[in-house]
């Protein structure tokens, strides 16, 4: 490893991204992600790249699409209600077939909502927040320096299955400050793009970079054939982390910041004789189903704790499949769990299941 | 024997779908011969937009991308900020352009994208049968103003020249005609000029081409042609809006 950097959140994105090759920033401001535009907007000219402040969240997913029509790697980076403006681009890029990444630093809805931390638009980024069948890969950090790792690794990932790729954090992750190490270089992967439209060079055929087909039959196939793509996709790239799951009755499930409080949930619980262990899933499309069939020999019940009404419960309650009881505990609107709320929770689990 | 006549080389050797008296098919033969005269098909991506056009790769030879609705700008914006030596067009309608993608352009404008856009204003939309556009005439009869187009009820035509010319950005615009053969050479010569500004790295430039939908204004083709010079020219007068002393 290398150089060591105290950075905020959003900076280590920025940063990431650069050193991943993407010289190509479009995007729009809002709280409480704009450090990552202002970063790219100081380092990119430098290196030479391009940074552009669009004049919309619609506008700037759309150069995302055009630049990475090309086969260049691109970022744009928003927050929840942008985010939702962007739906059309996403559902676009899905059924074209472009890669690109894009950030999620959720805060509290619906609505304007509030810029404090949520995790509330887990339905939107994982289930297909636009039109069509389609999806992304979620990727959901917990640290400032798993931000940096999971942002390089979001550009491998798109190229590799030319696929939308969301980094999704929460305010949180994007404001708080930690040391990054740094690699000396970069694990980068860059497959060839024969399917980029950058002009034939009266060389090669036409590449047409589209999302309609008229024809029923062959729209079906499109979406078959992507589908085939998105199974690849839940069997190669699942990613979790486990902590203290050898012989844990109880099992928080949580990811990012939530996930973060669990840990030290995790300890206090052990001090009152209660034996708890944690799913953090990294990966939220594809879900993580094996992790909880992992654990299924020794756990008693789940807790899925969000920041949200219940939305990875969804996730957490099928891959369960009724083999054991879920619970659930969440705070919504930029509120956040707290370590005893949590506690208070897994003591009436084991009240209840003895 | 000597060939007089035949089809540009950046258009594919098919038939379009358009319909009869359309001139779709004048408007993207203007545009393969400018790509052809100035040898740069090669380098040329363009970006259908959605509407009768949606499909204009199917006919055109360069590298093509399809945009959402209205969108077209900003994805050329991304092609040639990625690709600065690449020459980048959008081919457009007048829905697409002027109401949902009204933010996207004149933005793109303002930026002096050197982008180079197409902009087909038939008053009408047509793919989705004939629906008031933002450029429909006042009085004019279209599905969604069975009426005619209120000034008090629908608003007032957008003259997207006269409004883009307004700012610093676009280097060269101009408004033609695909209505006579005399006003198609105009017409043609403004699609191409449009492309030099482009490749001479000008900035932003579009030629607004005054066009026909026969189908949805219920006239025949020649009525149709007769609609655009006597009717449609009074309310979209021809000429250079930005950029007349232009040397390319
Ligand atoms: S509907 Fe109108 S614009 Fe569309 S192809 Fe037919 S004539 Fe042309």
């Amino acid at each position: 490893m290398g150089q060591k950097l105290l950075m905020k959140g959003n900076e280590a994105i920025a940063e990431a991204a650069i050193r991943a090759g993407c010289l190509h920033y479009f995007g729009y401001p809002i709280t409480p992600q704009t450090e990552i535009a202002h970063y790219m907007a100081k380092k990119l000219p430098k290196v030479g790249g391009v940074f552009l402040q669009a004049e919309s969240e619609v506008a700037a997913i759309n150069m995302v699409y055009g630049a990475g029509s090309t086969g260049t790697r691109v970022m744009t980076s928003s927050s929840s209600p942008g985010i939702s403006l962007k739906q059309e681009g996403l559902s676009y890029l899905a059924g074209s077939e472009v890669p690109a990444v894009v950030v999620n630093i959720v805060r509290g809805g619906p609505g304007l909502g509030g810029i404090q931390p949520a995790q509330s638009d887990y339905f939107q980024a994982t289930k297909g927040g636009g039109h069509g069948d389609y999806k992304q890969i979620v990727l959901a950090p917990s640290s400032v320096q798993e931000l940096y790792e999971l942002t390089v690794e979001a550009f491998n990932l798109a190229d590799r299955y030319r696929i939308v790729v969301m980094v999704m954090g929460d305010g949180i992750l994007g404001q708080m400050m930690e040391v990054v190490e740094f690699r000396d270089k970069e694990p980068i992967e860059r497959p060839d793009a024969p399917w980029a439209t950058t002009g034939h060079g009266c060389e090669r055929s036409q590449n047409v970079i589209t999302s309609i087909h008229l024809s029923p039959a062959v729209l079906e196939k499109m979406n078959l054939s992507r589908l085939e793509k998105y199974k690849q996709i839940e069997e190669k790239e699942c990613r979790y982390e486990l902590f203290n799951d050898e012989d844990a009755e109880f099992f928080i499930v949580a990811y990012g910041t939530v996930a973060r409080i669990a840990k030290s949930v995790i300890e206090t619980a052990r001090q009152e004789g209660l034996n708890v262990g944690l799913i953090r899933p990294v990966t939220l499309w594809p879900f993580p189903r094996k992790a909880i069939d992992k654990v299924m020999g020794t756990a008693k019940a789940f807790l899925t704790v969000e920041m949200s009404a219940g939305q990875m419960l969804e996730d957490v309650m099928l891959s369960v499949c009724g083999r054991k009881p879920v619970y659930f505990h969440g705070r919504m609107g930029g509120m956040v769990p707290a370590k005893e709320d949590i506690l208070q929770k897994l003591r009436e689990m084991k009240e209840q299941l003895g | 024997m000597a060939i007089i006549f035949q089809k540009p080389k950046a258009l594919k050797d098919t038939s379009m779908h358009y319909c009869p008296g359309c001139t779709h098919g004048i408007a993207h033969r203007l545009v393969a011969e400018a790509l052809d005269e100035l040898e740069i098909e090669g380098r040329t991506i363009g970006i259908a937009s959605v509407g009768c056009s949606y499909n204009s790769y199917d006919y055109f030879g360069c590298d093509m991308i399809q945009a959402p609705h209205g969108r077209a700008p900003a994805v050329a914006t991304g092609v040639k900020r990625s690709k600065p030596d690449s020459i980048v067009f959008t081919y457009q309608g007048d829905g697409d352009l002027a109401a949902i993608g009204t933010g996207e352009i004149v933005h793109a404008a303002a930026r002096g994208e050197k982008i180079t856009v197409i902009f087909i204003n038939n008053t009408i939309y047509g793919m989705t049968s004939g629906q008031m556009a933002p450029t429909t005439l006042l009085n004019q009869y279209s599905t969604t103003t069975p009426y005619g187009r209120i000034a008090d009820l629908h608003g007032y035509p957008i003259k997207v020249c006269e409004l883009l010319a307004t700012l610093d950005g676009p280097a060269y615009i101009e408004r033609a005609s695909l209505a006579d053969v005399k006003q198609i050479k105009n017409a043609k010569k403004a699609v191409k000029k449009a492309f030099q500004v482009q490749m001479a790295g000008l900035g932003f430039s579009m030629v607004e081409l005054l066009s026909t939908c026969p189908t949805n204004w219920g006239l025949n083709p020649l009525e149709s042609m007769n609609r655009v010079k006597d009717e449609l020219v009074l309310h979209y007068p021809l000429g250079v809006f930005k950029g007349e002393s232009l040397e390319v």
